[in-house]
């Protein structure tokens, strides 16, 4: 039986494994129940600070405690991250204050709150930003390890989390195979390889197993990190399968297919087709509703992947 | 326009039962804010507001912004009264391609004037159509429901010191003072200590009134029109119940964002007066 879980679970667990680090707080702008960092404010009401709803000031009250020494997590929609991306730039990523930072409810998978909620530009604009390492996992163990890891890192960051519940990949996988920066291969096929990032790994996967049906053979890429992007990596993809497709709940401006195109155009060309957002806002509907309306479910993967292949 | 204390109570109450049936039919969406803010936007909708509902972008009509676009039920439910969209329609709220989007959306739904889902803008948009209203010589209003949490963004600040600064008597606003925002109570997430004098130390004419007591409301409203608070922005702080008149739901943070199960929602049917017990 495959567990389903929300990526933003994971995040509230990892925050309660960190607790034990002194230095560790927690900031919240009245989300604590969606992001999931309440389970730390329950156990340790003295390291969480109530932003109330105001998300500016959160960020930069973070940029203090980072100075002083604290190491500062904070969290809201990821919709709502942007409205402190300025503070975000001059605040924390322009002095490298290592405060880390967490959007859940990410994508159009986020569902029936409809495109008020729905970021589809969180990655692309964090992305942009010197010194930001900007994550978004797949399942809950991956996002519980990656949270743990950003404490250890000297950076700031920005994290995507996922409202609602996909298979959980990685039960069974040795913990130290999932590291910031580094994408994991979760099929191995020569045909074309699937690169992709949060909700859409899975997706992916079945991609790649109607694929097979077809005696297409894809290989299957978690790159949970899309900065610092693992470009070895895609270089060996490129090197054994010769075509590439990206995956992404997200504009396909500026997010993963942009981080991937950008890496191919400097050092290795090869034939590339993004699965994306395609530059339109979402509208209220089911997570599963929203990924077949924007075009970037299984099948649609699975389409891409074939285009992909003929253009080798 | 001349509607009785007992009409509007009457409409009210029918409004809280399609916001309680929108709910429990998406099994999503936010019931608590609803409630609270309907007893306000009934009496503004059915006996103040400048509209044709047959013509929703007639230029000259008063524009309503529903900051707080989380409480969308509650919006919905009045433009069906007023007639600018159908009663079947709330049957689309968070339903793929419905017009009665989760938040409320201007590019969605006829009768709304304001795309919202994020706190803290809805002020700023109001003092807009304020602005607008007074370059073309028009008498017509804008006015702003804001909700109490939302008042912690600090983006609702510059708009008071704005609108205060540019004297514009044709913004109104209404808080929906419920006393509790998404995580808890709003004493225990960020207090706000004397909201009335922070609004009067920034220029805005004041008034406090029992936002569920449709006597005391009228008079707010009437509070809000009169000549002599034309001279600048106006705000009506209404003190109100999350949940007001489903029992579970009242002043309990978990109804922010919560749909009721079959069993509660039958029990609401019976307290709002819909079903025999
Ligand atoms: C900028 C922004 N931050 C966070 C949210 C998430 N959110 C939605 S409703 C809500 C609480 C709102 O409380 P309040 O304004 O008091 O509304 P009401 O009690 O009337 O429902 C929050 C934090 C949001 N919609 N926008
Ligand atoms: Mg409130």
């Amino acid at each position: 039986m495959t567990r389903n879980a929300a990526t933003r679970d994971g995040y509230g667990q990892a925050l309660l494994d960190l607790a034990g680090n002194e230095k560790v707080v927690v900031l919240e702008a009245d989300l604590g129940k969606s992001t999931k960092s309440l389970h730390f404010r329950k156990a340790h009401p003295e390291r969480t600070v109530s932003c109330g709803i105001g998300e500016q000031n959160m960020l930069l009250v973070g940029a203090g405690l980072a100075s002083s020494g604290f190491i500062p997590f904070a969290s809201t929609f990821a919709i709502f991250t942007e409205r402190a991306f300025e503070q975000m730039r001059n605040g924390i990523a322009r002095p490298n204050l290592a405060v880390h930072l967490c959007g859940s409810h990410g994508g159009t998978h986020t569902g029936t709150d409809g495109s008020s909620a729905q970021s589809i530009e969180d990655l692309a604009v964090f992305r942009t930003l010197p010194n930001v390492i900007v994550l978004h996992p797949s399942d809950d163990v991956s996002t519980r390890l990656l949270t743990m890891q950003l404490a250890e890192t000297n950076a700031p960051s920005y994290m995507r989390t996922a409202r609602n519940k996909t298979p959980v990949l990685y039960d069974d996988m040795d913990p130290s195979a999932i590291q910031i920066g580094k994408g994991i291969e979760l099929m191995d096929g020569k045909d074309v390889a699937i690169i992709a990032c949060g909700v859409l790994v899975s997706e992916s996967l079945k991609a790649a197993e109607m694929l097979q049906k077809e005696g297409i053979h894809a290989t299957v890429v978690d790159m949970h990190t899309l900065k610092p992007l693992d470009g070895k990596l895609i270089e060996a993809l490129v090197q054994r399968c010769g075509a590439l497709v990206t995956a992404e709940d997200h504009n396909v401006i500026g997010g993963l297919g942009s981080a991937v195109a950008e890496y191919l155009v400097s050092n290795i060309m090869a034939p590339l087709e993004m699965v994306g957002v395609k530059d339109r806002f979402g509208e209220s509907g089911q997570a599963d509703e929203m990924l077949d309306l924007m075009e970037i479910s299984s099948e649609f993967i699975a389409k891409a992947a074939k285009r992909a292949l003929s253009r080798k | 326009m001349s509607k009785s204390v007992a009409e509007l109570q009457e409409m009210a109450r029918k409004c809280r039962v399609e916001i309680v049936k929108m709910v429990h039919r998406a099994q999503a969406g936010h019931p608590g804010g609803s409630l609270s803010e309907i007893d306000l936007i009934t009496a503004l909708y059915a006996t103040r507001m400048r509209i044709r509902p047959q013509e929703p972008k007639w230029p000259d009509r008063d524009r309503f912004i529903l900051s707080k676009g989380h409480a969308s039920p509650g919006m919905y439910s009045i433009l069906a009264e007023m007639g600018f969209i159908e009663h079947e329609d709330l049957k689309s709220y968070r339903v793929l391609g419905g017009i009665c989007q989760g938040h409320v959306d201007m590019k969605w739904c006829p009768g709304v004037d304001f795309s919202a889902g994020s706190l803290g803008m809805g002020l700023s948009f109001g003092m807009g159509c304020a602005v607008a209203a007074r370059l073309e010589n028009s008498n017509r209003r804008a006015f702003v429901m804001l909700g109490d949490g939302e008042m912690q963004e600090g983006s609702i600040w510059e708009a008071a010191m704005a609108a205060a600064h540019h004297e514009l008597g044709n913004l109104k606003v209404i808080l929906d003072r419920n006393r509790i925002q998404n995580d808890d109570f709003c004493e225990e997430q960020m207090r706000m200590f004397d909201i009335p004098a922070k609004w009067k130390s920034f220029g805005w004419n004041v008034k406090e009134i029992d936002g569920h007591n449709m006597s005391e409301i009228l008079e707010g409203l009437d509070f809000l029109e009169a000549e002599e608070n034309c001279n600048g922005p106006s705000i009506l702080i209404a003190h109100t119940i999350k949940g007001a008149g489903v029992s579970y739901m009242e002043n309990n943070p978990s109804f922010h964002g919560a749909a009721p199960n079959d069993e509660q929602f039958h029990q609401a049917m019976i307290e709002l007066g819909e079903v025999e017990a």
